[in-house]
């Protein structure tokens, strides 16, 4: 199913705030039907509690929405109510995690727990949907589903646990997947069959991703866009094979460059000195000032606006060339 | 030149929960040269961590030999062993869960000091802070007021404050952020150069293992599948595991943009019950190239080809050629 013009999400100046510090600051971006979106940035960065505040269920307190506006297929989903919201969630919108033995329940079948959203919001029976739930098991790669589906998550291995939670997922057909290191704690060879099957399923069924990862190999792989996330703001965006091929903020060169496998091996790598800021205690301009290579006199105070080169945008006051 | 290291058909039998015997490394042998950093790579349960341990004797080894040096340290004990454990040090991954909350960062670095009885304990600690890049100041303060980074490398000064011939740090970045990744591992291969330490680095992520080490071994399910120079395994791996591997890792795209894109190659299945592994060689369940004589025939780790690379593969003369054959149904493109 090719990729849309119009957007299915639209993320538009989100502000989330804790302790009248901001988490994000006004984070904006985008995601066709079918498109995998990678969201980027090291730990601290507010990359996972972006994700969580589209589906609402970030901590609140301590964490607020302040500010801004998530738009999916036409309506805010901030000004839902708590019951709209929940029709939404594990149908429209659904999430995996990074950790599936956590996200799964302990005590409940996975066979029960692929069902429960199809009874909630199909309204099955719990027959057809166990019946349904083997049926997706098979889909995401694990043999003789209708025996699975009376296993519990200890008799499962790290990578059939993430499976069965993609199968969760995907029980309601979502329009959009919000997938948050989802393959972080796997083993590589693993990762790349979970990768493999989240790529076919959004080009067989046009469903639109959002990924967060700190791995930029991942990110080159599977995503069409990435958009990189520094202390709360979104400081570039573009297509992946730009953004990665010829970054232009500071920071996204910097992350590229401090990657192994893009340097001759033994050598030094370049690095990033000190840690990301944490909220209230980040400067007015731009966050990453204190660990750039090529600050100037404005960055200590002003922001920059974003800059747009078709479909690349950057926001930095001396981006690389 | 002599091994610095010398180990010798290892083996480790546990019992499982039920009670199953399980052998969690199988014969596993392999030398160290002084000055080398020797990366061991592998999947969760492939036997890599247990290895570790047993090299410092934190775990028992069931059978085989560990000459350090020389002299076998599962022959040891009382104060022979302590006395030649001091060749061995060991750095972990989890830089929170390694250090002891309660106690000062300069009696963390000291307490091996104390242990063995070694003088002028406050300006040896200095050195070493010096050494891995802290500030002096920090012999006063908690592990809880250092970042992920900062810790690991508090830990590694323990692990240098004996003059170690080894080190042995199994997933020393894998806890970190990229950037802090990157730190640690200049520190790594700073001091190598400054030090001329030895390492055994285990890890499972295998672009960080291919930047720190001369050669590398790989271990599948308790087994040494493959040993080998880092560049002639990158170059012309001979176990189809090790082509697995390295077909996984995802790529960054190259400077100029374009993505490298790889023919990958997908195992089949789940790793087998290591409380039932299966006969012959115990990757033929998920091998993409397996033949009938791989279910009896158990591989030995036999040298291939030039530079000491060795694989334990009945079909190793045949690779990494036949990975490439467009025929076989078991592989997919990625795309």
């Amino acid at each position: 199913m090719p990729v849309t013009n119009s957007a299915l999400l639209s993320v538009e100046a989100l502000t989330l705030e804790v302790n009248g510090h901001r988490l994000t600051d006004e984070v904006s971006f985008e995601i066709r039907a079918g498109e995998m979106l990678a969201l980027v940035g090291e730990s601290g960065c507010g990359k996972s509690v972006t994700a969580l505040s589209i589906l609402r269920i970030h901590p609140d307190p301590p964490i607020s929405l302040s500010g801004g506006r998530i738009v999916f297929d036409g309506r805010d989903l901030a000004a839902l109510s708590a019951d709209e919201m929940r029709a939404v969630r594990g149908d429209d919108i659904a999430m995996i995690f990074q950790e599936p033995m956590t996200s799964l329940n302990p005590v409940l079948t996975v066979g029960d727990q692929i069902a429960e959203a199809l009874i909630l919001h199909r309204g099955m029976s719990r027959r057809a949907a166990l019946a349904r739930a083997g049926e997706l098991i098979e889909l995401v790669g694990l043999p003789n589903g209708r025996r699975q589906v009376d296993r519990y998550p200890h008799q499962l291995s790290g990578g059939q646990r993430q499976r069965i939670m993609i199968a969760m997922a995907l029980a309601c057909e979502p329009k959009l997947l919000i997938a948050d290191e989802p393959t972080t704690a796997l083993d590589v060879t693993v990762q790349a069959q979970i990768l493999a099957l989240i790529d076919t399923l959004r080009r067989d069924a046009g469903m639109a991703c959002l990924l967060i990862t700190h791995d930029l190999g991942v990110v080159a792989e599977v995503c069409d866009r990435a958009a990189v996330m520094y202390a709360g703001k979104i400081v570039e965006t573009g297509p992946v094979d730009v953004l990665l091929g010829a970054p232009r903020h500071r920071y996204t060169r910097a992350l590229v460059d401090t990657i192994p496998a893009m340097n001759p091996p033994g050598q030094r790598l370049p690095s990033i000195a000190g840690t990301v800021p944490p909220p209230g205690s980040r400067a007015p301009g731009c966050p990453f000032v204190d660990r750039c290579d090529a600050p100037t006199s404005q960055c200590r105070t002003l922001m920059p606006p974003p800059e747009e080169q078709s479909g690349h945008i950057v926001r930095c006051w001396n981006p690389a060339q | 030149m002599t091994a610095l290291l010398d180990v010798q058909d290892l083996v480790k039998d546990y019992r499982d929960a039920a009670g199953a015997p399980l052998r969690a490394v199988d014969g596993v042998s392999f030398t160290l040269a002084p000055g080398e950093v020797l990366g061991i790579v592998g999947e969760s349960g492939c036997g890599k961590s247990t290895l570790g341990r047993m090299l410092m004797r934190l775990v028992e080894p069931t059978s085989g030999r560990i000459l350090v040096d020389g002299s076998d340290l599962t022959k040891l004990g009382g104060r022979a062993l302590k006395r030649e454990r001091r060749q061995l040090q060991m750095v972990f991954q989890d830089p929170y869960g390694s250090l002891n909350p309660r106690h000062k960062v300069g009696t963390i670095i000291g307490e091996p000091l104390v242990i063995h009885g070694i003088p002028n304990r406050r300006e040896r600690v200095a050195e070493l802070l010096d050494l891995v890049g802290l500030p002096r100041e920090a012999v006063d303060r908690y592990p809880h007021e250092f970042s992920g980074g900062q810790r690991q490398r508090i830990a590694i000064a323990r692990a240098l404050a004996l003059e170690p011939k080894v080190i042995i740090a199994d997933e020393p970045v894998s806890a970190l952020d990229v950037s802090i990744q990157s730190q640690i591992i200049n520190l790594i291969t700073d001091l190598r150069a400054r030090l001329g330490l030895s390492m055994i680095f285990i890890s499972h992520d295998l672009s960080v293992i291919r930047h720190v080490s001369d050669r590398i071994g790989v271990m599948y399910l308790g087994r040494m599948v493959e040993i080998a120079p880092t560049a002639a395994l990158f170059a012309a791996p001979r176990h189809p595991y090790t082509g697995a591997l390295l077909s996984a890792i995802p790529r960054p795209p190259s400077r100029d943009g374009t993505p490298q894109r790889t023919r990958r190659i997908f195992l089949k299945g789940e790793l087998p019950d290591p409380t039932n592994p299966p006969p012959g060689c115990v990757f033929h369940t998920r091998c993409p190239v397996a033949v009938e004589r791989c279910r009896e025939i158990v591989p030995r780790l036999d040298p291939i080809g030039a530079d000491g690379q060795r694989a334990a593969c009945l079909r190793a003369d045949e690779m990494p050629g036949i990975l490439d054959a467009p025929t076989r149904p078991e592989t997919a493109v990625a795309t």
